[in-house]
């Protein structure tokens, strides 16, 4: 890293957070209970629990801040010698935008929750309109805040931190399959500019989460119109990545076979948030299990399935050793197929108009009564997946002193980091790298074997 | 192992490290205040008695602070060029000066609050004391901050200098920007705060 004390000092800021946001269980009243968005004016008036995820946020923003000038400083300046931009591999590129949207979203989020913190300790009414009457009784605030400006400042971070999930994970799965596959990546260049898009683009389709507020049409029409065309990189590169199976001769490994899981998983996802980016069609599907449904499509099979695939990818090159592909097929199709018992219900019962958080998950209500078995099936499969998860948990551990020896290159990849040695000494290189070619040189045509390393002369 | 490019400059990217960490951070700092300036703007134009910030606030004393801050990021810059030109002694003299000058601009700030506190004009007031307490506090809380940067360079940072006077001359410049940005949120603050 180009700051390795400022890498330190991201670490224990998340630490400092970490333990903020866990010793606040141990406050009168709890935790902070107002939701991971925070709403206010309720999250204003709630418990002691609310100031402690307060200062626990300001704590985690400064540390992803420093850790976001910290990755773009290290990948601008110590690029290895011929190493350019277009010689990047995929996952480089997308921890670079990521980063840049780190660096750019979350300080307004910290704006605003500087602003909620002055609302619950100093007794402003930022987020507090005049008159709010709570329990039968009129607050003696100020007055004239406004509600929906928390909403604006949140989902300013809110809607380019899920490609803060999701593009890393992106990334893993491009790594992955093209060194599976044996071929280079289909569309690279394509799939890079439709990253930077991507991240662009981010930072203007927030309101599409806001749709509720009686924003007016006009808002509702831009912000429907950025939400259809941000939809346009993403198809860009999940079908570079489909197009980039075709022809190959795949090794169907572990960490492959989380990652061609995640391109239909996250397909659904994504799909399936086309209905909430309209305003017209999220109106009746808003804050119902539709939503849950889809988001959940995203970010659980979509990112947690390339971090798992991320894991057995580089596992080797961490520790030396190869974590156990039996263990690892298990977890994998145990995950795959409850994965998909615990959300595909959710659409079910999100489409009857079930509504979210609801103590009693809707039972009381005539409308929820046809799809209530679902939630059983749901649970179901969220405790089968739980056990699923023993075998990785096993794995994992079991592998770093018993796990088959693995060299260096242990998946005769081509990207840089499989020329350090397994595992990694100080300062990671033996030698200082340098990059000759592409990052996907795999399968070229007169070479004698099926990878051309970029580290290889 | 020695990371490269803390003090010689990448010559594809014509940059030292530093420079690009300082202005990367500046780029968060511009959405942190633009995310509150925005704020302002929305509660205000909410809001059907917004006070003019003159009728409220003492303008004199923040035109003072407007001239301190400003003469304290001439100092800075007079701190960099002499070490530019290898003169440490007339450095230590401007650093100096600006670590007062922003010591100056903190005791105005502190008559300013506590003749508004004595009047009982709270955050909780309205919220335009709301924002203001806000928006000055964030600031003040930069100004603090930078002080005590370049009080460690005027003190103990300066045994850099004997070392390697291109890294300090570089670490200077990169605090100095920082200041710099400091001073040009006052001059946004000014402005919104204590005329509009």
């Amino acid at each position: 890293m180009a700051f390795p004390k400022i890498n330190m000092a991201s670490y224990w800021c998340l630490f400092l957070g970490g333990c903020t946001m866990l010793g606040s269980f141990l406050v009168p009243g709890g935790a902070a209970q107002s939701g991971w968005t925070s709403y206010a004016p309720l999250s204003v008036i709630a418990g002691t629990g609310q100031t402690w995820w307060l200062i626990g946020m300001i704590f985690l923003i400064t540390s992803s801040l420093l850790g976001a000038v910290n990755f773009l400083t290290t990948t601008i300046q110590l690029r290895a010698k011929g190493l350019t931009f277009m010689r990047f591999p995929f996952f480089v590129w997308s921890q670079f935008v990521t980063s840049f949207l780190l660096l750019l979203a979350f300080p307004p989020l910290e704006a605003a929750g500087v602003m909620q913190l002055m609302d619950r300790v100093a007794g402003t009414s930022f987020f507090l309109p005049s008159g709010l009457v709570v329990s039968g009784q009129v607050l003696a605030n100020a007055g004239g805040g406004n509600a929906v400006l928390w909403q604006h400042l949140f989902w300013f971070l809110a809607h380019p931190e899920v490609y803060v999930l999701i593009l890393p994970a992106m990334g893993i799965v491009a790594e992955i399959i093209a060194n599976n596959t044996r071929k280079p990546l289909w569309g690279y260049r394509s799939m890079v500019y439709a990253l930077i898009f991507l991240g662009f683009m981010s930072f203007i389709v927030w309101a599409h989460h806001m749709f509720m507020t009686g924003m007016g049409t006009t808002m509702a029409a831009f912000f429907q119109t950025t939400t259809m065309i941000i939809s346009i990189p993403s198809v860009v590169i999940l079908t570079a990545l489909i197009v980039s199976l075709w022809g190959g001769s795949i090794r169907f490994n572990t960490p492959m076979l989380f990652a061609v899981s995640f391109l239909p998983m996250f397909g659904i996802g994504g799909l399936t948030g086309l209905p909430l980016g309209l305003n017209i069609s999220d109106i009746p599907l808003h804050d119902t299990y539709y939503v849950i449904a889809h988001f959940h499509y995203v970010v659980a099979p979509g990112t947690i399935f390339a971090l798992f695939a991320g894991i057995y990818y580089w596992y080797p090159k961490a520790t030396g050793r190869k974590m156990s592909e039996t263990l690892g097929k298990i977890h994998w199709i145990g995950s795959l197929v409850c994965m998909n018992v615990v959300f595909m219900p959710m659409f079910i019962v999100g489409l009857a108009g079930v509504s979210r958080r609801l103590f009693d998950a809707g039972s009381g209500y005539d409308f929820a009564q046809g799809t209530m078995h679902w939630n059983a099936v749901s649970s179901w499969g969220a405790w089968i997946m739980g056990l699923f998860q023993i075998p990785f948990i096993f794995n994992f551990f079991y592998s770093i002193r018993n796990g088959e020896k693995a060299e260096g290159n242990v998946w005769q990849a081509t990207t840089i980091e499989w020329s350090a040695p397994s595992p990694p000494p100080h300062g990671n290189f033996a030698i200082p790298p340098q990059a000759y070619r592409g990052p996907y040189e795999y399968s070229v045509p007169g070479s004698d074997k099926d990878f051309t390393p970029q580290f290889e002369a | 192992m020695d990371i490269p490019y803390t003090v010689a400059v990448r010559r594809d990217t014509g940059l030292n490290n530093g420079k690009i960490g300082i202005w990367l951070f500046l780029a968060s700092e511009v959405m942190l205040f633009g995310a509150l300036f925005a704020s302002y703007i929305l509660i205000r134009t909410g809001s059907p008695n917004w006070p003019r910030g003159d009728t409220v606030l003492d303008y004199r004393l923040a035109t003072f602070n407007t001239i301190v801050l400003i003469t304290s990021s001439v100092t800075m810059v007079m701190a960099w060029a002499s070490l530019m030109r290898r003169k440490f002694g007339t450095f230590r003299i401007y650093m100096a000066a600006t670590v007062l000058l922003g010591g100056v601009f903190l005791v105005v700030k502190y008559f300013e609050y506590s003749h508004h506190l004595h009047l009982g004009e709270y955050p909780s007031h309205s919220n335009f004391f709301a924002i203001y307490y806000t928006l000055t506090g964030l600031h003040m809380l930069h100004v603090f901050g930078g002080m005590v940067v370049n009080a460690y360079f005027w003190g103990p940072g300066a045994k850099l200098w004997e070392k390697n006077p291109v890294w300090f001359t570089n670490r200077v410049e990169h605090s100095g920007l920082f200041w710099h940005f400091v001073d040009l949120v006052w001059i946004f603050l000014f402005p919104t705060l204590y005329l509009l």
